[in-house]
């Protein structure tokens, strides 16, 4: 119960890290509106710099004890620690990129990453949320801030037309997964979540109180669905990434899964696990639909962020398959599954970013016409890039779909795994057809790579990371085990 | 007395009318933020029906927070809105359309 309110300023050190950036934040736009036009990559590279140290802070957080603070509401454990450091790599890693894209077309404005940072805190109170209220804040702090991310091109009518869709498919998001959590709150009397999850593992739990908690719990899982773009509730999602600015594409693309996944868990696993058999059968018709819609809508692409939108609601449909087996190792699988993932998304966008040039998006499968001629280097990255979304080994994106796929099989969904791997060859299709315009059409404009050193280079590594933990998968999958 | 159900009724039916109206409404898009807000309006009951009969204040908190969320979530709105006038001198439904593919 949240009756007994309990502060004690120890536990302010638990938060640290979120108290840090929130100062950060208020420091950076403080400063940025004394900045001149000269000095605007102070901005930046302050960003860079409360990213790194957020980061550290969470790190030094790691393998503390499971704590609940601040009235039951804020949780600090492994899971939490571990997916905040993730986070704020990615997210430097998202910055780098995203610097040379915002230089290129006039959108270097100090207020992106004010909202970069604002949408980051966001995450990080829905990872260590223990209470609705706090995981729906959490939400919306992260929304809020997507939705005018997408807008500050503001002179572009297709960034605001995604804007509107985002904002009005995500307040209904919002809604209906609020109307899940009253429900729940009615049935359990309790906005906390071991709270509920007492109250749902009880084993005298009456036919009715079964039913409403069901009730409840579509809605939950629509809204969840909804933020990470499952089939049906995926319609916002190639409209978005087309629309988007590309570096807020590629922000939105991969980050947010990282919070939607830790939301998922701490509502449906730690919350309702007792529930696991209602909520796997949803999920299960959401992962299939997911992976078949993905993977053939994508064949018909000719924008690769469209391309890459339909590739993730495949990639999504693996993830869910991972929460329907119901047992740990699973859960761990998908968690590797979304940092490899993101880790290859990161890479994607990245190589579409550097080919960008002042004023033209090089977002069409056409612009990668005979990359590899003129710069060998970045086609082979790309080339790992895709081979890696496809599964093919020794990429890293094999192992991620193979650990999925053997959790499935063993949990006895042998129809399921079948299924996944069909569509997961059908859509080698169209990673391939990128290869192949890289490596056996010539171009029909010329190519120019202008970007500055530090994106060749962040790049670089990132794709040499996707080979490398393909090659030494067992760290990581280790570390995503250990988080359950 | 007013029983619990009654009000669950009454929020259900006002969520119903939200949603509907979103997928219903084809002419302006301000008529889809109003539509937002019905929902959430109807969350707002749930919760603070729920909370009166369990006796737990939690759930009227709660609503606290969802209202400051929906004034900043219809600022941001509104917002977006103006941007979409200034680029294309209407705020129709039909007028976004452009992305497909």
């Amino acid at each position: 119960m949240m009756n007994t309110f309990q502060f004690d300023t120890a536990s302010l050190l638990l938060a640290l890290p979120e108290i840090f950036l929130l100062s950060a934040i208020v420091v950076v736009l403080l400063l940025d509106l004394f900045l001149t036009k000269r000095f605007k990559q102070v901005t930046y590279y302050l960003t860079q710099a409360s990213l790194l140290i957020t980061g550290v802070l969470s790190y030094n957080l790691i393998g503390h004890p499971e704590t609940v603070i601040f009235s039951n509401s804020f949780v600090l454990d492994d899971m939490a620690s571990v997916f905040k450091v993730f986070m704020m790599g990615f997210s430097m890693v998202a910055m780098v990129y995203s610097r040379h894209y915002l230089t290129q077309h006039s959108l270097f404005r100090g207020e992106y990453f004010i909202l970069v940072l604002l949408s980051i805190l966001g995450m990080m109170v829905m990872v260590s949320g223990y209470s609705l209220l706090t995981l729906y804040l959490g939400l919306e702090i992260l929304s809020l801030s997507l939705y005018t991310l997408i807008a500050i091109a503001r002179k572009r009518s297709g960034a605001i037309e995604a804007a509107l869709k985002y904002f009005v498919l995500g307040a209904i998001a919002s809604g209906l997964l609020l109307y899940g959590m009253s429900m729940i709150y009615g049935i359990s009397g309790s906005l906390n979540i071991s709270d509920i999850s007492a109250f749902a593992s009880d084993a005298n739990l009456g036919a009715r109180e079964t039913l409403i908690i069901n009730f409840g719990l579509v809605f939950l899982v629509i809204g969840i669905a909804f933020k990470l773009g499952a089939v049906p509730f995926h319609m916002w999602v190639p409209d978005v990434y087309q629309g988007s600015p590309t570096s807020v594409t590629m922000f939105i693309s991969t980050v947010p899964k990282i919070a939607a996944v830790a939301m998922l868990v701490r509502i449906l696993v730690d919350g309702l696990g007792a529930m696991h058999a209602y909520w796997a059968d949803l999920f299960m018709v959401l992962a299939v639909l997911s992976i078949a819609l993905g993977s053939v809508v994508a064949l018909m692409q000719t924008n690769i962020k469209r391309m890459l939108a339909y590739s993730t609601i495949s990639h999504v449909g693996f993830i869910m398959l991972g929460f329907v087996t119901g047992v740990v190792s699973g859960y761990g699988a998908a968690v590797f599954y979304v940092f490899v993932y993101i880790l290859i998304s990161l890479a994607a966008f990245g190589i579409i970013i550097l080919l960008n040039k002042e004023g033209f998006e090089a977002d069409q499968i056409s612009d990668f016409k005979g990359l590899s001629k003129h710069s060998p280097w970045f086609a082979l990255m790309m080339l790992a890039v895709m081979l890696s979304m496809a599964g093919v080994p020794p990429f890293i994106g094999f192992y991620s779909k193979f650990f999925i796929l053997q959790q499935v099989i063993s949990a006895g969904f042998i129809t399921l795994a079948v299924v996944a791997v069909v569509f997961a060859v059908i859509s080698a299709y169209y990673y391939l057809q990128i290869i192949k315009s890289m490596y056996f059409e010539d171009a029909d404009k010329d190519i120019t790579i202008s970007a500055p050193m530090d994106i060749q280079l962040v790049l670089s590594i990132n794709a040499i990371l996707i080979l490398v933990v393909g090659i030494f998968p067992d760290f990581w999958m280790k570390l995503a085990l250990s988080l359950f | 007395m007013v029983s619990l159900s009654d009000y669950l009724i009454l929020s259900a039916i006002i969520f119903c009318i939200g949603l509907v109206g979103i997928f219903v409404n084809r002419t302006n898009i301000i008529t889809l933020l109003m539509c937002v807000e019905l929902i959430l309006v109807a969350v707002n009951t749930n919760f603070i029906a729920f909370s009166h009969f369990l006796g737990n204040e939690a759930g009227q908190i709660f609503v606290f927070f969802i209202l400051t969320v929906a004034a900043a979530e219809v600022a941001i709105g509104l917002a977006i809105l103006t941007l979409l006038f200034r680029n294309k001198g209407t705020i129709s439904v039909d007028v976004t359309n452009s992305l497909k593919g």
